[in-house]
């Protein structure tokens, strides 16, 4: 197998990780580029393999139904369940107007869904 | 602990929690509604893509009988008739209910479409176009939800454990995700609609949310449960290549449609040298097919990735694009020309007739607490007939909901200190000291969870034995009494992804030890349980399994199938 075949086998995913300003950094993942495979899949596979305290959130599992799972995706609003992994290096990030709760997971619980305490 | 109270607290915001809270504000009863995912979002009902029975008869004369005598003919046997009565003469209501809250039921004006489904003697079978059943069910009860101003809805809360006194629920207590704060909340009446649990299975079409929380919370609770042993396996789920955007049993409508072909590895049909009749008719049940699929892989005939191919290559690219509509093109966003290419199916673990036993009225036997939706068992026996299971949710959440607003109070209300003790013992396991062996392993909910669910799918799956099931059941008992103990999420922090998937994986290990033992208790092959040792149906196992918590351990045990108090009268029906 010659060296271009080999790069293309894994794909570079830069998260955004932290609960705020002050904390906040990039973590590089390395994960297996198969084609077809979604970011979400990618997300998946990070938590599963590399670090289960990624937060990300997903229910239905790449079936685009409970629509969970948007970010900025190389600066872009998508949904990780749509968008294609790329065999080349990916920025991962939370939604830009929405209140950040960690890594890539932000408010979107509409307000009168919120818990509350009265 | 903040404590919130009120009347009903009703757990998971899908077809049936949301139904139940309709029900029970118009009773008159303060409501919360709360899902660990966000309401109408997490759970099954967003993903149903198919079809829901109901006997409106818009396109054939029809009758609420024809449908429950085909419901009982699915259950072989074990229906509990009564349940599957209120299912089958609810339903149209239900529908109509729903179409005047505005659910866009395909329609020709008045007359709702209907079409026919297997196992239904009529066109029985509602749908909203195209594939988009579950998403227009989930808006229209949002939307009905918000209506009411005695529902509080609140989205990221999964609870950990039911709190009973003296056999009645006093309430429970749960995790805000968002913060990782623990809260409690006093009801005179709880109602678990939190879904299925066929993620325990490797293969599988459910949300992340679906790993049997709703049973292991009632088992705990001191309740029980009925037929654990039936999960229905769905024969042609989506396999390869990679599809997103789309629910893994999208192919079936189109097979049955169009006529699309099932082939083996070798590129033959073979489903009747399973004694199916596959032909031209497409109706082999679901039970036979997962079977045939599964046996010509195990004789290394089956398709690259262990599953069968479909085709449609017999049909023009101008059929294939009037039949699937705009489904073609998220095909082709995904790489996929059917013209040009057959697809791999497999059997996938879809939905699970067991579940909560409750009474008429959705109570079980722990008094205030109440189930609805696919985490009761009962309504469908042994196999469901396709279509039910949305119109179960409808139904069963009704009605659950308007019986709790009735439930009084108990002597005892539920206190800071209940929520605490409950709370202690149930986070004991992460508080107690690490053995040496514990500390050496590097164990994560996740892996587990995944060790879970291939044996699972390997031994407890489509084709099952005596010696697959014992050895599931003593590798369980293996993870829950030695792994699970090793693994120490964090806790006290906010959408701590760690702590979730382990109390996930808490009540997924105990259901499936239920349904492993329910399964080497049944000696014999009926409906959804297929047994390779034990290949005929039983008289003597027609009845139904109960398995309850005593002193820690599982018990099973046995009762008889609930009959109807009626003779359903031989099929007639007039005309419309």
């Amino acid at each position: 197998m010659n060296t271009e075949n080999q790069k293309a086998l894994t794909a570079d995913l830069d998260i955004f990780r932290g609960t705020d300003e002050r904390d906040k950094r990039f973590d590089t993942f390395k994960v297996p580029f198969q084609q077809g495979a979604s970011i979400l899949d990618a997300l998946i596979w990070i938590s599963d393999n590399l670090d289960e305290t990624l937060s990300f959130r997903y229910s239905c599992i790449n079936a685009n139904a409970c629509k969970e799972c948007m970010m900025l995706i190389d600066g872009k609003v998508e949904y990780a369940c749509l968008k294609k992994l790329q065999d080349t290096k990916s920025k991962l990030e939370p939604l830009p107007n929405k209140k950040l709760i960690k890594d890539l997971v932000t408010d979107i619980v509409p307000p009168k869904e919120k818990y509350s305490f009265e | 602990m903040e404590q919130l109270n009120t009347d009903v607290l009703i757990v998971g915001a899908g077809a049936a929690g949301m139904y139940a809270s309709v029900s029970a504000a118009k009773s008159g009863a303060e409501v919360i509604l709360c899902d660990k995912s966000l309401i109408s979002r997490g759970g099954a009902t967003v993903m149903a893509q198919m079809t829901v029975a109901a006997a409106i008869g818009h396109q054939e004369a029809d009758h609420w009988t024809h449908h429950l005598y085909d419901t009982i003919q699915s259950g072989q046997g074990l229906c509990n008739e009564k349940l599957s009565y209120q299912l089958c003469k609810n339903a149209p209501d239900k529908i109509l209910e729903m179409r005047a809250w505005k659910t866009d039921w395909a329609n020709d004006n008045t007359r709702i479409r209907q079409v026919l489904a297997p196992g239904h003697d009529v066109k029985r079978c509602c749908y909203v176009d195209f594939l988009n059943t579950g998403p227009a069910v989930a808006r229209t009860l949002r939307g009905e939800v918000a209506k009411h101003k005695n529902i509080k809805r609140i989205s990221g809360i999964t609870i950990i454990d039911l709190v009973v006194k003296n056999a009645r629920v006093l309430g429970a207590i749960g995790l805000n995700t968002e913060t990782g704060d623990y809260v409690s909340f006093a009801a005179k009446a709880v109602v678990l609609a939190a879904g299925g649990l066929t993620q325990l299975f490797a293969r599988n079409s459910a949300s992340k949310n679906m790993g049997g929380d709703s049973h292991a919370l009632a088992l705990r609770a001191g309740a029980k449960l009925i037929d654990m042993e039936f999960v229905q396996f769905f024969p042609i789920g989506h396999l390869a290549p990679r599809l997103v955007g789309m629910d893994p049993i999208m192919w079936d409508p189109f097979r049955y449609k169009l006529g699309g072909k099932l082939l083996n590895g070798e590129g033959k049909q073979f489903i009747e040298n399973y004694g199916g009749e596959d032909g031209e008719t497409y109706k082999v049940g679901r039970d036979l097919a997962s079977y045939a699929i599964l046996k010509e892989c195990e004789a290394r005939r089956g398709s690259p990735n262990g599953g069968a191919w479909l085709s449609f290559q017999h049909l023009s690219k101008s059929e294939l694009e009037n039949a699937f509509g705009p489904i073609i093109k998220k095909l082709a966003s995904n790489d996929i020309d059917l013209t040009k290419q057959s697809i791999e199916v497999a059997p996938i673990a879809h939905y699970h007739m067991g579940g909560i036993e409750v009474d008429e009225s959705m109570e079980t036997c722990v008094k205030g607490l109440f189930a609805a939706g696919e985490c009761v068992g009962g309504a469908n026996g042994a196999n469901r007939l396709s279509g039910n299971a949305i119109p179960e949710a409808f139904v069963f959440g009704d009605i659950a909901g308007a019986s709790a607003a009735k439930a009084k109070a108990g002597t005892n209300t539920l206190s800071d200190k209940d929520s605490k003790v409950a709370l202690s013992c149930a986070m004991s396991s992460l508080l107690g000291p690490l053995s040496g062996n514990d500390k050496s392993q590097k164990q994560t909910s996740r892996h587990l969870l995944h060790s879970l669910q291939t044996l699972m799918w390997e031994n407890v799956g489509v084709l099952r034995n005596t010696q697959k099931l014992q050895t599931a059941l003593n590798e369980i008992k293996r993870f829950r009494n030695d792994v699970f103990p090793s693994i120490r999420p964090a806790h006290g922090t906010a959408f701590n992804t760690s702590l979730m998937d382990w109390l996930d994986l808490r009540n997924s290990l105990l259901c499936a030890e239920t349904i492993c033992l329910a399964a080497s208790e049944r000696k014999e092959s009926r409906g959804a349980h297929q047994m390779e040792d034990a290949p005929f149906q039983s008289n003597e196992f027609t009845k139904n399994q109960i398995i309850s918590q005593r002193d820690g351990h599982l018990v099973s045990s046995w009762k008889a199938v609930q009959k109807l108090d009626f003779i359903l009268e031989a099929k007639s029906l007039a005309v419309i």
